[in-house]
C-alpha cells in the first residue's frame, strides 16, 4: 500500500526542552497506527507537530514530516490551515468542549465546512445526513438540529468524528478519543472509527494510553517513553510478544479481565 | 462478626427550588466486614461519588443510615464527627490536588496527628514511619505536592490516610488518574498494607475499571443509576452477570 | 535518504521578573520618600515668603511657589506622606474587611451568606464616589472620615472575590482531606483557605492602590478629605484651582505627583498579577 505520512528523525523542542527525540515512522493509506505511552511520553506532541499545533513555544527542530510530498514543518501557517480539515482531520479528547454550547451542531458543522468549500446550506444538509447515515447514525437530522449539551458524551465524540469526516480527510488524527468516556461508550467510538476506515479508507493515527483500544483497532503500534521510540511494529507482535523491557512492563501492568 | 461499615437505605435526592429534582442514590444498602476489600463500580453519573460523599459526610444524606463501627455517622455533628474521622479515611483520585499546594507533604500527613494532640517531635517521627511504610523515604515530608510525581504523591496520600490508623479506608478512584505502571505499584502497596493490617483495615475501593476490581477485591457492588444492581464475588459476576447492565458493561470491555 | 532538516529555535526569555524588580523598586522609592519626607524637603513646606509669591519654576524652586510663597516641591514631597500613607491604610482596611466577610460567607453559606451578599449588592448598586461623598458629608470632612467613606463603598468587591475563591477552595480534594484530618473551621480557614486565596486578593489590592489614591484625592479636592494647611495632593489641587490659568504649576505639581504614583502602583499591580499567574510565565 502507498505510504501517506512519514516522520523522519523528528526532534521536537519546547522552548529549549527536547520533548521528542529522533522519532521515525510511516503511515500507509488505510492504515491505523496506534501511538501508546504514559504521561510525558510525548505521544500527543507527535500529532500536534503534524497538525502545526505546537504553539508559539514548540518547534520541530530536526527532521521532516512528509505528507503527500509536502514537508509539514516547513509549510507556512496559512498552507497548514488549508491542509487541516480536508487533508488531515483531527479528533479531540473532549469533542463536547470543541463545540460552541449555544449553537446547534448542524450550524457549527456548516460553518466549519464553508471555511474550506463553497457550499449551500441545502447541499450541506444533504451531504451531512448522507455521511452520518454511512457511519451508523440513524437519526441524522435530529443530531444536526441538537445543541451539543443535548447529546451524551459518547454521542458528542461520535459527532466529532463525523465532523472531521465531512471534509473527507486522508488521515485522521485522534488524540485520546476514548479516554474521557465510560467503557460501554468507549466501544461504540472504537467501532465508529473502524467503520470510518472501512467506508472511506481513511488512515488513522490514534494516540492513547489505553492498550485495550490499541489492541482492538491498530494495525501497527508505536510505543513511546520520555520522548523516544521504544518499540514499533505490528500490533499483534508488539502486544503479545514485546521485545523491549518497557513494553513488557507496560503490558503486564494493564489489568485484564479474566472471563473464565 | 460485626460489620465495620453498614450502609442502610441510603438515599440522596437533589432538590431544585425546593422540589425533588434528581435521585442520585436510591435506597442502597451494603455491609463491609473487617479486613474485607469491596469494590464499588459504576460509570459516570452512577452515583459513586455521592455515595462516598454521604459516607464521609461531605454531603448530607436525604435518608438512611451509615453505621461505622456501631455508630451512625449521619446523626453526628461537629466534634463527634471529627472523632469518627479517626476511624475512616480517604484516598482521592487526583493525588496532587489532595494536598494543600502551599504546605509540605509532611504537614498534610501530620495534620490529623497534630489535631489529636501529638507533639511536634512525635508527629515528625510518626510521619517518617508512615512514609517509609508507604514506600517513600522520610525526606519526602519536606517536599511540596508539585515537586513529586503522581505516584509518589498518591503514596503520601495513603500515608496520610493511615496516620490515624483507620478501620475503613475509602479509595475513590485512587488509581484512575495514574499511568498503568504506577497504578500497578499503588495496587501492590494497597495489597501489602492489607496483608500487614489484616482485619484491622477494610477497604472500600471505588473504581470504574472492573478488571482492576477483579484483581484486587473480594467482593464487588455494581452501581447503576443510583442503585446497586448486582453484587457478589468478582469472578462470579464477570463470568455470569445476572443483570442486564452488568452484562452490557462486561461485553464492552476491549 | 537525505539528511534530516535542522531548524533553529529562538528561546523566549521571561521578562516578568525584571518588570517586578523595576516597579517594585520604584514603589519602594516612593514609600521611602514619603517616610523621610520631612528630611528631603529643600525648604520648610509651611514657611510663607510673601516677597516671593507665585514664582515660576526655577533652579531654586523647581516647581515654583504658591500664593503664599511656599515652595511647591517641598509641599508636594510632604504631601506624599498623607497621600500615600492614607491610601495604603485605606487599601489595607478594605482588603482585610472584605476578605474576612467574603471568606465567612463562602464557608458558612446558608442565610448569613444570602444576607451579607444582598447588603454588598446594595453597596455596589450606588455610584461609588457619590455615595462616598454622602457618607463623608454626613460624618463631616476630614481625612479619617474620607477613609471610612471609601471603605464603605469598596469592601463589597473584596468580599465577592474572597467568597468565590472560598467556594472554589471548598470543593478541592485537599480541603476535604483537611476536614477528614479532623481540623476545625478556624484551622481550615486560617491554615488552608486564606493562604491559598490571598494571592488574587492581594493582586486586586495592588491594582486598587492607584484608584484609591485618586478617589481619596478626589474627596480631598471636593473639600471632604484632608483640610488645609495639611499638605495633601488632592486638597492642594483644590486650593489652587483658581490659579490654574495664571500660575498653572501650583496646581499641576501635585497633579503630576498623583499621576506618577498612581502609574507606579498600577504597573506594579499589573506585574504582580502576571507574576502570580503561572500561565503568563510560560514554560
Amino acid at each position: 500500500m502507498a505510504e501517506i505520512l512519514r516522520f523522519e528523525h523528528v526532534d521536537i523542542t519546547y522552548n529549549g526542552f527536547k520533548a521528542i527525540k529522533d522519532v521515525s515512522f510511516t503511515v500507509d493509506e488505510g492504515e491505523i497506527l496506534g501511538i501508546v505511552g504514559e504521561s510525558g511520553s510525548g505521544k500527543s506532541t507527535l500529532i500536534k507537530a503534524a497538525m502545526g499545533l505546537l504553539g508559539p513555544t514548540g518547534l520541530v527542530t530536526r527532521g521532516d514530516i512528509w505528507y503527500k510530498g509536502k514537508n509539514l514543518p516547513d509549510l507556512s501557517p496559512r498552507e497548514l490551515r488549508r491542509l487541516n480539515g480536508p487533508e488531515l482531520g483531527m479528533i479531540f479528547q473532549y469533542a463536547g468542549s470543541s463545540f460552541c454550547p449555544i449553537r446547534t451542531v448542524g450550524a457549527q458543522l456548516y460553518e466549519s465546512m464553508t471555511e474550506h468549500e463553497n457550499i449551500s446550506r441545502g447541499e450541506f444538509t444533504a451531504r451531512a445526513t448522507d455521511l452520518l447515515g454511512k457511519i451508523g447514525f440513524d437519526d441524522a437530522r435530529r443530531i444536526l438540529d441538537s445543541y451539543p449539551f443535548e447529546l451524551s458524551g459518547g454521542m458528542q465524540q461520535r459527532v466529532g468524528i463525523a465532523a472531521a469526516m465531512l471534509l473527507h480527510p486522508s488521515v485522521l488524527m485522534a488524540d485520546e478519543p476514548t479516554s474521557a468516556l465510560d467503557v460501554s461508550v468507549q466501544k461504540q467510538v472504537v467501532e465508529e472509527m473502524l467503520l470510518v476506515r472501512r467506508t472511506f479508507g481513511t488512515s488513522i493515527v490514534l494516540v492513547t494510553h489505553n492498550i485495550g483500544v490499541i489492541g482492538a483497532m491498530a494495525d501497527k503500534v508505536l510505543v513511546m517513553r520520555y520522548g523516544e521510540m521504544v518499540e514499533y511494529g505490528e500490533t499483534k507482535q508488539v502486544l503479545e510478544h514485546p521485545k523491549e523491557d518497557y513494553t513488557k512492563l507496560l503490558m503486564s501492568a494493564v489489568p485484564r479481565l479474566r472471563r473464565a | 462478626m460485626e460489620p465495620v461499615l453498614k450502609v442502610d437505605n441510603l438515599t440522596k435526592i437533589f432538590t431544585r427550588k425546593g422540589q425533588p429534582d434528581f435521585t442520585a442514590v436510591d435506597h442502597i444498602g451494603f455491609e463491609l466486614y473487617p479486613g474485607e476489600c469491596v469494590g464499588l463500580i459504576g460509570e459516570s453519573g452512577s452515583g459513586k461519588t455521592t455515595v462516598v460523599n454521604m459516607i464521609t459526610r461531605l454531603v448530607d444524606a436525604t435518608e438512611g443510615s451509615v453505621i461505622l463501627d456501631g455508630e451512625d455517622i449521619i446523626k453526628m455533628s461537629g466534634k463527634e464527627l471529627r472523632r469518627a474521622y479517626r476511624k475512616m479515611q480517604m484516598v482521592f483520585q487526583t493525588p496532587t490536588d489532595s494536598f494543600d499546594p502551599r504546605r509540605t507533604l509532611g504537614d498534610g500527613i501530620g495534620e490529623s496527628l497534630r489535631n489529636s494532640g501529638m507533639s511536634r517531635a512525635d508527629t515528625k517521627k510518626e510521619v517518617a514511619r508512615l512514609l517509609t511504610e508507604c514506600g517513600l523515604t522520610p525526606d519526602f515530608a519536606g517536599r511540596y505536592p508539585h515537586q513529586v510525581s503522581g505516584g509518589q504523591c498518591q503514596r503520601a496520600a495513603i500515608a496520610r490516610a493511615l496516620a490515624v490508623k483507620p478501620r475503613l479506608l475509602i479509595c475513590d478512584e485512587a488509581t484512575s488518574s495514574l499511568d498503568v505502571t504506577i497504578q500497578k505499584e499503588i495496587v501492590a502497596l494497597l495489597n501489602e498494607l492489607r496483608s500487614q493490617h489484616g482485619s484491622e483495615l477494610s477497604i472500600l475501593f471505588i473504581c470504574h475499571d472492573i478488571a482492576l476490581v477483579q484483581q484486587f477485591c473480594s467482593r464487588v457492588l455494581v452501581l447503576y443509576k443510583g442503585r446497586i444492581v448486582e453484587q457478589g464475588r468478582p469472578d462470579d459476576v464477570i463470568r455470569d452477570p445476572k443483570d442486564e447492565y452488568t452484562r452490557r458493561l462486561i461485553d464492552s470491555i476491549l | 535518504m537525505s539528511e534530516p532538516t535542522v531548524r533553529i529555535q529562538k528561546i523566549k526569555r521571561d521578562t516578568v521578573k525584571t518588570r517586578l524588580i523595576l516597579f517594585g523598586a520604584l514603589a519602594l522609592l516612593l514609600l521611602v520618600c514619603s517616610v523621610f519626607s520631612e528630611h528631603l524637603t529643600p525648604y520648610d513646606p509651611y514657611l510663607q515668603d510673601l516677597t516671593n509669591t507665585k514664582a515660576a519654576p526655577s533652579a531654586e524652586h523647581l516647581f515654583g511657589t504658591d500664593r503664599y510663597g511656599r515652595d511647591m516641591l517641598s509641599r508636594v514631597i510632604v504631601g506624599s506622606k498623607t497621600s500615600i500613607y492614607s491610601t495604603l491604610l485605606l487599601v489595607a482596611i478594605v482588603t482585610a474587611l472584605g476578605t474576612m466577610i467574603g471568606v465567612f460567607c463562602g464557608w458558612h453559606g446558608k442565610w448569613i451568606d444570602t444576607v451579607l451578599m444582598r447588603i454588598s449588592d446594595m453597596f455596589l448598586a450606588f455610584p461609588g464616589l457619590v455615595f462616598a461623598m454622602a457618607v463623608a458629608g454626613v460624618l463631616g470632612g476630614g481625612l479619617q472620615n474620607a477613609i471610612i467613606a471609601l471603605v464603605a463603598i469598596s469592601w463589597p468587591k473584596y468580599a465577592r472575590i474572597a467568597r468565590s475563591q472560598t467556594l472554589a477552595q471548598k470543593e478541592t480534594p485537599y480541603l476535604k482531606a483537611a476536614r477528614l484530618s479532623g481540623s476545625g473551621t478556624w484551622k481550615i480557614i486560617f491554615k488552608h483557605i486564606l493562604p491559598n486565596i490571598i494571592g488574587p486578593i492581594l493582586v486586586t489590592s495592588m491594582l486598587d492602590i492607584g484608584t484609591m489614591m485618586m478617589e481619596l484625592a478626589g474627596l480631598s479636592f471636593l473639600g471632604l478629605g484632608a483640610k488645609p494647611p495639611t499638605a495633601e495632593w488632592g486638597s492642594m489641587m483644590s486650593d489652587t484651582r483658581s490659579l490654574l490659568s495664571t500660575v498653572p504649576w501650583v496646581t499641576l505639581a501635585p497633579g503630576f505627583a498623583i499621576f506618577v504614583s498612581v502609574m507606579i502602583f498600577n504597573l506594579l499591580g499589573d506585574t504582580i498579577r502576571d507574576y502570580a499567574d503561572p500561565k503568563s510565565r510560560g514554560r
